[in-house]
């Protein structure tokens, strides 16, 4: 069995419907550690040997944040900037994260249709996740396609939101007891359709 | 009468209320049964220890608790809570009577009384018990409930519509025997007389806006509680004496008092002044009811009073739950609002005794009337407990997901105790955010002033237990303390805590010694703040921003040695709790800060931003 840390970062969490859901499907799954980094860190001073610690301790690292300006909210920025340093996670000396799995569980207020190239964002959600991916590859992590829940905001009643957020959870139980492709998961545009029923 | 003759009646009162309300509150019946059953054993048809003229006297005198408790009812309502209950006040409460009144009146008149007869009769049984009805929901927490909402409001409209039934009585008397005119009223024309009574409900509207609250204000000053609570009463009294000048109800015409001063910053004072006299004239009165019952004409036909009582309440109910039913009222709601109401009420005596004197009713009938509307007060707290243990728990296991919100609550769930220099920062703020607080300040400037912009401020001393109940203690989630005085913060806390063991306390403190013994008087470490450190660090922030250190970096380093300081509190929690260990940092403290400042010096500076240096981030 892998541990599995979900790092949540939702600067505005109240107002968003989706990510309340799939936070409480996070939580309910065994094995699985939450951390809410905007309620731990509403200052943004990151503990970074707490968070060091709690990296090395996990074998999956899941940044589950909405989809802001095509990247994650700036908290997940200044947590990478100062957790991940030099001599630790990359560089002379930096192998505490190698071998770790890493991807990102995303809510993206455009329709998968609007992200392609032919679209009016021009890139895939993957591709624009080049430097969280290239982050990742520096650490000697190995990075896997996110998990996306397109068209985010027309999602208005539990109703709608649940079969997501069952979903989610049988991403980070399948994370936890090993049972994803992960080859065809490194290689996707999304891991969505990759988790097992 | 006679003093020793006082002291006697007081203390049989007393000491029946103290002996019995107890023991029916432990076996769940509520205090009004114990009461009324108390009532009931020193009575004349019992041990015969209080009752005839006296006990009259008694129940006269403890009529003042009902106008008491209207107009406290009154202080909780402001005019637009009460503009909102209009649909149930008159859909509800107009309804009932109406119904109630023409069932009983076909009734009556099919077991023989005559036409005027029984239309008396139907108008004087449609009424309920405010002053039982009210005492229940408040003590079983059900006023906030929709079905208490509604219950108050239905007792509201038979308030009001007393006043026609007063006028309609000498036109169904049999005889011209001329009731006994007095007041005021009938010195001017008749076409002046309304014009009278409605000049006199715009005056206690006019002086309950302007004249009480200066009032209040110059005699807060002068810091003598009792003068307060004298004029408190004083004011009720007024407004009583008008009422019955004019022809209204005294309950009303102090509801109507309460109503106008629900704004005023003194609600608070008032409510807590005014407590004990209510509970105590409002237990004399159940116990007056309770000495009234007459067991004469209950033991010579149990059956003919039992067939009454029973017939009043099946019929009450039925009537409400037909109107609930056409009114599409479901669930609990309309159960408690159909057995709640079910009873006689108080009005029914003081209109039994007209009817009887003007003749609309024979007095053999009038007793008979008397004792089944007493029963049925007496049996009111039984069909409260039918609704609490059989009916509720059937809605309750079923739909608890869906149950209704209670009312807008008229408590506040954060209480603020200190409006000054600091509290006024952190109820702006927290006001700001939307959260309702309650604030509470013991200087009467101050109070104006902060009036004056627009803020929700109440009169009193917030170490007072009995003006926190009034604020609301036991529905707030939180109590904030912002008082500067630390005797006072240490008392307070200490009698919160004991009293309200789960309500969260959050205080200010003036330095680490008083953060440390609020923690030792179970505050958590987090709840307590040091007054003066924000703003300190703030403006050394400009200072060394005005020194050209880079901005973000100088803000960032507050904050962490913001955290870094309070680490050092929570380190320091498990010591001082030792007497002799935290004495000795106290003495130590010098030299701790010294060491405070090194280690500030050596550890801080770069101890977390290792990942921003840039001759080793250009390597990712």
């Amino acid at each position: 069995m892998a541990s599995v840390l979900v790092l949540y970062a939702h600067p505005a969490p109240h107002k968003s419907r989706i990510n309340r859901r799939l936070v409480a499907a996070a939580r309910d799954v065994e094995g699985v550690t939450f951390r809410d980094l905007y309620e731990l860190y509403p200052d943004f001073l990151i503990d970074v040997e707490e968070e060091q610690k709690l990296l090395q301790q996990h074998d999956v690292i899941v940044l589950q944040h909405p989809f802001y300006w095509y990247s994650a909210p700036s908290l997940v920025k200044e947590y990478l900037d100062l957790v991940l340093t030099y001599g630790w996670a990359y560089g002379e000396g930096g192998t505490a994260l190698q071998g770790k799995l890493m991807l990102q569980a995303i809510s993206a207020g455009g329709s998968e249709e609007v992200y392609c190239s032919q679209g009016r964002n021009r890139f895939t959600i993957r591709q624009l996740l080049a430097p969280f991916d290239q982050t990742a590859f520096l650490c000697g992590i190995r990075y896997l396609a996110p998990h996306i829940v397109y068209s985010a905001n027309q999602l208005a009643d539990a109703a709608s939101i649940q079969p997501f957020a069952h979903r989610y959870a049988r991403l980070l139980k399948a994370l936890r007891d090993e049972t994803l492709p992960l080859e065809q998961a490194a290689a996707a545009e999304k891991i969505n359709d990759l988790i097992p029923a | 009468m006679h003093a020793s003759h006082f002291f006697l009646s007081a203390f049989i009162y007393l000491g029946a209320a103290v002996l019995l309300v107890p023991v029916a509150h432990r076996l769940g019946l509520g205090s009004v049964l114990g009461y009324l059953i108390g009532g009931a054993m020193i009575g004349p048809f019992v041990l015969g220890w209080v009752g005839g003229t006296q006990g009259e006297e008694a129940m006269h005198f403890a009529e003042f608790g009902v106008v008491i408790m209207l107009f406290m009812i009154g202080l909780e309502l402001e005019p637009a809570r009460l503009w909102r209950m209009r649909g149930p006040i008159f859909g509800l409460g107009g309804l009932q009577v109406l119904l109630t009144a023409l069932a009983v009146m076909g009734i009556s008149m099919a077991l023989g009384l005559e036409m005027k007869p029984a239309i008396a009769t139907g108008m004087i049984l449609a009424l309920s018990s405010t002053a039982i009805v009210i005492q229940t929901l408040q003590e079983k927490a059900l006023m906030r409930t929709d079905g208490g909402a509604d219950s108050f409001a239905v007792l509201l409209f038979q308030d009001i519509s007393v006043i026609p039934m007063l006028a309609v009585f000498p036109l169904l008397a049999a005889s011209v025997a001329k009731m006994e005119q007095d007041g005021w009223l009938h010195e001017f024309p008749h076409w002046a007389q309304p014009l009278v009574t409605l000049g006199a409900v715009v005056a206690i509207v006019v002086a309950g806006q302007f004249i009480v609250p200066r009032g209040f204000a110059i005699l807060a000053k002068t810091g003598l509680r009792e003068l307060l609570t004298a004029a408190a009463l004083l004011l009720i009294v007024g407004v009583a004496l008008l009422m019955t000048q004019v022809g209204l109800s005294p309950a009303l015409g102090a509801f109507v008092a309460g109503v106008v001063l629900a704004g005023s910053h003194y609600r608070h004072e008032l409510e807590s002044n005014l407590e004990p006299f209510k509970g105590l004239l409002l237990g004399l009165f159940f116990l007056a009811v309770g000495a009234s019952l007459d067991f004469s004409v209950i033991t010579s036909k149990p059956l003919l009073v039992a067939a009454l009582v029973l017939a009043l309440i099946v019929l009450k109910v039925v009537v409400m739950f037909l109107i609930t039913t056409l009114l599409k009222i479901r669930g609990s709601h309309r159960w408690l609002l159909s057995l709640a109401l079910a009873q006689g009420g108080e009005f029914a005596f003081a209109l039994l005794s007209m009817a009887i004197q003007q003749e609309i009713l024979e007095a053999e009938t009038g007793r008979l009337l008397v004792a089944v509307v007493a029963l049925s007060m007496a049996v009111t707290p039984l069909l409260f407990i039918l609704y609490e243990r059989v009916l509720a728990p059937r809605y309750t296991a079923v739909t608890k997901e869906e149950r209704a919100p209670d009312r807008i609550d008229e408590h506040a769930p954060v209480i603020l105790a200190g409006f000054g220099r600091f509290g006024n920062f952190v109820g702006r703020f927290m006001m700001s955010q939307g959260v309702k607080v309650t604030v509470l300040e013991s200087d009467p400037d101050h109070v104006d002033m902060l009036r004056k912009f627009g803020f929700k401020v109440f009169y009193g001393d917030a170490t007072r237990l009995d003006l926190l109940h009034a604020a609301g203690i036991e529905q707030a989630c939180m109590l904030i303390i912002a008082l500067a005085d630390q005797a006072k913060v240490a008392r307070l806390v200490t009698e919160v805590r004991e009293k309200f063991p789960r309500l969260r306390i959050l205080s200010r403190a003036r330095d680490y010694d008083q953060r440390f013994e609020l923690m030792s008087l179970g505050l958590r470490p987090e709840d307590t703040v040091h007054e003066q450190m924000g703003s300190a660090q703030d403006l050394a922030v400009r200072a060394l921003r005005a020194l050209g250190k880079p901005a973000y970096a100088t803000e960032r380093a507050a904050r962490r040695w913001k955290r870094y300081d309070e680490e050092t509190v929570h380190l320091l929690v498990p010591v001082h709790e030792d007497e002799d260990t935290y004495a000795r940092i106290v003495r130590e403290r010098r030299i701790e800060l010294t060491q405070l400042f090194e280690k500030d010096i050596a550890e801080l500076p770069d101890a977390s931003d290792a990942g921003w240096e840039i001759e080793r981030a250009e390597g990712k």
